[in-house]
């Protein structure tokens, strides 16, 4: 059966958000499929141009309307479900975005959605996991309805750019609702790597004892142009915000190279770098479940390894 | 009646090591220990301390799961719900009929506030909030780390990607929670007691007009692939060599 994906593109008014990118990749691989990016935007100006550079997108649908400035859910939905019309699929990125906006848009579409793609094996058979990432569920979804999804980024290398599809703009008519109003978003502005994208990220616990402490992991960090991330236990307890927290309810990455450091390996925390190529444990119980998936541990008080590491690495 | 309704989920409880069964149907949950999953504590707890505040009347805790789900049911009331609701199956309802349940208890109990986790930690689906919302036509904010209500309105934060969202709302409104917006109190004994007098009421799928099942199809469930066996290294000299030699730094 030939395939209509339509995927819903996460930015920042500028800038697409690389998950866009990978929800592109995680769509082409739908057996028959023609991939479509709907840009939902105030002013889509860059952002349609971004869109139809990735490479196997076949057309971008541009829907530019003030009310989009911000991306709120219950705005964006409906007209995403309206621009749905005639698509055999929905895709999203299983981003905070995603997960904020895509299963709204599979209620109006009267579906259950399919949560965290990690693997496409049929047009209606997916890959994805469940309990923590302990166990993955293939399930496969009607064809006689739309199927609505959130792709896990960590799952797909984002689409090449190098294309350069049509740009068609649109205005859904739908009635949008203004019961719900954007009021802040805390901007994200360190100047270091994105902890999503990094290639290498050095990630502290509960064992850093505090925010002053803490600081020895973004120098180790700003050593090797790691992104720096975070156990549940470092951010609860007040020593990094909470956008670092990497795990089952934080985020879920893929580096090359992952340092975790003071942090003992629960399954929540272990789910979050499942697919990271090489995992270093510093802790200094060689008891720590987290030895079990390391690639490289090493036993001994943080305190003492890191400074040393830092010089060793010159 | 200023009603707040909360959703409840029996899971099998997070520090259990999940097992797969032999056969790939699913995960194995015989003998295994149940609780509330901890969001949907994390929710009533804010439930009950926005009662204790004197934003709101009553508390209504509601499962939909087995027979042995009035066990949380109870675990709720004990924390301080007023009463319950089990819509009782044994089949595992997708989040959409999950969603519509709750709209047509939401259309008669008229609560609010409806406080959901943000996910519930069995299938890890993160949708049924965002679902309700769209079947109410009422405001959604999920993953929320605080929860400010005053005049009709809310005032959430958010936990996003990039840190903090915080967006205003009109009530009624349906919230999914995130771990950091508060702590859950621990029932005490004489709770237990007393919430055995507390009504819980059972239901059937069948009253709310939903399909017993699923149209989507379990193909298999799977272990996840194992990570080959590391090294462990004795000294910084060591560990720096291993990356070098691994090409990592
Ligand atoms: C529903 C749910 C969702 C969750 N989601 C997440 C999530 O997304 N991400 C997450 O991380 N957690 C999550 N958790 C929490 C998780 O279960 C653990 O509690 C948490 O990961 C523990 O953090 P930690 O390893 O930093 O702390 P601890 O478990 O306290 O470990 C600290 C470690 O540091 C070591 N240590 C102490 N001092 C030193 C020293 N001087 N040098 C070296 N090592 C030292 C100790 O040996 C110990 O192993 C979740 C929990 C629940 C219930
Ligand atoms: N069977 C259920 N019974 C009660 N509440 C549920 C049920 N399923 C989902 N919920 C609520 O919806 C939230 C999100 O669940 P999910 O969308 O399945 O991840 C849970 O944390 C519960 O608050």
């Amino acid at each position: 059966m030939s395939c209509k994906i339509l995927v819903v593109a996460e930015h920042d008014g500028s800038k697409l958000n690389a998950s866009t990118a990978k929800a592109v990749t995680c769509a082409s691989k739908v057996p028959g499929a023609t991939v479509d990016v709907a840009v939902l935007a105030a002013d889509a100006s860059a952002l349609g141009a971004q869109a139809a550079a990735l490479a196997g997108v076949n057309k971008v649908i541009v829907a530019e309307n003030p009310a989009n400035q911000e991306a709120v859910a219950a705005i964006y939905a409906p007209q995403v479900a309206k621009l749905a019309a005639g698509y055999t699929h929905v895709f999203g990125p299983s981003t905070t975005f995603g997960k904020d906006v895509m299963p709204r848009v599979a209620a109006l579409l009267g579906v259950s959605q399919v949560s965290d793609v990690m693997a496409v094996e049929g047009t209606h058979t997916f890959k994805r996991p469940i309990y923590a990432g302990n166990a993955i569920l293939t399930v496969e979804v009607p064809a006689d309805a739309p199927v609505v999804a959130t792709v896990r980024v960590a799952s797909f290398e984002a689409a090449q750019t190098g294309g350069n599809a049509p740009i068609e703009k649109t205005e859904p008519a739908v009635a949008l609702p203004s019961h719900t109003r954007f009021v802040s978003r805390s901007a994200a502005a360190t100047g270091r790597p994105d902890l999503q994208s990094a290639s290498r990220v050095v990630s502290g616990g509960r064992a850093l004892g505090s925010a002053d402490n803490f600081k020895i992991i973004y120098s180790l960090a700003d050593k090797l142009g790691a992104a720096v991330g975070a156990s549940r236990a470092a951010v609860d307890a007040g020593y990094v915000p909470n956008d670092l927290q990497v795990g089952q309810t934080g985020k879920i990455i893929a580096p090359e190279l992952y340092f975790a450091i003071g942090i003992s390996g629960a399954i929540q925390h272990m789910t979050g770098i499942k697919d990271a190529r090489t995992i270093v444990a510093i802790n200094k119980d060689s008891e720590a479940p987290i030895f079990e998936s390391a690639d490289i541990g090493l036993v001994g008080d943080l305190f003492q390894i890191l400074p040393e590491l830092e010089k060793q690495l010159g | 009646m200023r009603r707040i309704m909360v959703g409840v989920k029996r899971v099998v409880d997070y520090n259990v090591r999940i097992r797969v069964k032999p056969d790939n149907t699913g995960v194995i949950t015989e003998g295994v220990k149940m609780s509330i999953n901890p969001f949907d504590e994390i929710a009533l707890e804010e439930a009950l301390r926005t009662k204790e505040k004197g934003l709101a009347d009553e508390v209504l805790a509601v499962s939909i799961g087995p027979a042995d789900t009035q066990q949380q049911l109870r675990t709720a009331l004990a924390m301080g719900a007023d009463r319950a609701i089990l819509v009782q199956t044994d089949v595992n309802l997708p989040p959409l009929s999950v969603a519509t349940i709750f709209q047509k208890l939401a259309e008669v109990e008229q609560p609010f506030l409806v406080l959901l986790g943000k996910q519930a930690i069995d299938e890890d689906n993160g949708q049924t909030a965002q679902m309700l919302a769209a079947l109410l036509d009422r405001p959604q904010a999920v993953s929320c780390s605080k929860v400010e209500i005053a005049d009709g309105k809310a005032t959430v934060t958010r936990e996003v990607d990039t840190g903090l969202e915080t967006l205003q709302i009109d009530l009624p409104a349906v919230l999914s929670v995130d771990l950091r917006l508060n702590e859950p109190r621990y029932v005490k004994l004489p709770d237990i007691m007393k919430a055995k007098k507390k009504p819980l009421d059972v239901k059937t799928v069948a009253d709310f007009g939903v399909a017993a099942g699923s149209t989507f199809k379990t193909v298999k469930v799977e272990a996840p692939p194992a990570r080959s066996k590391g090294i462990m290294v004795k000294d910084v000299a060591e560990l720096v060599g291993a990356l070098k030699q691994k090409g990592l730094v």
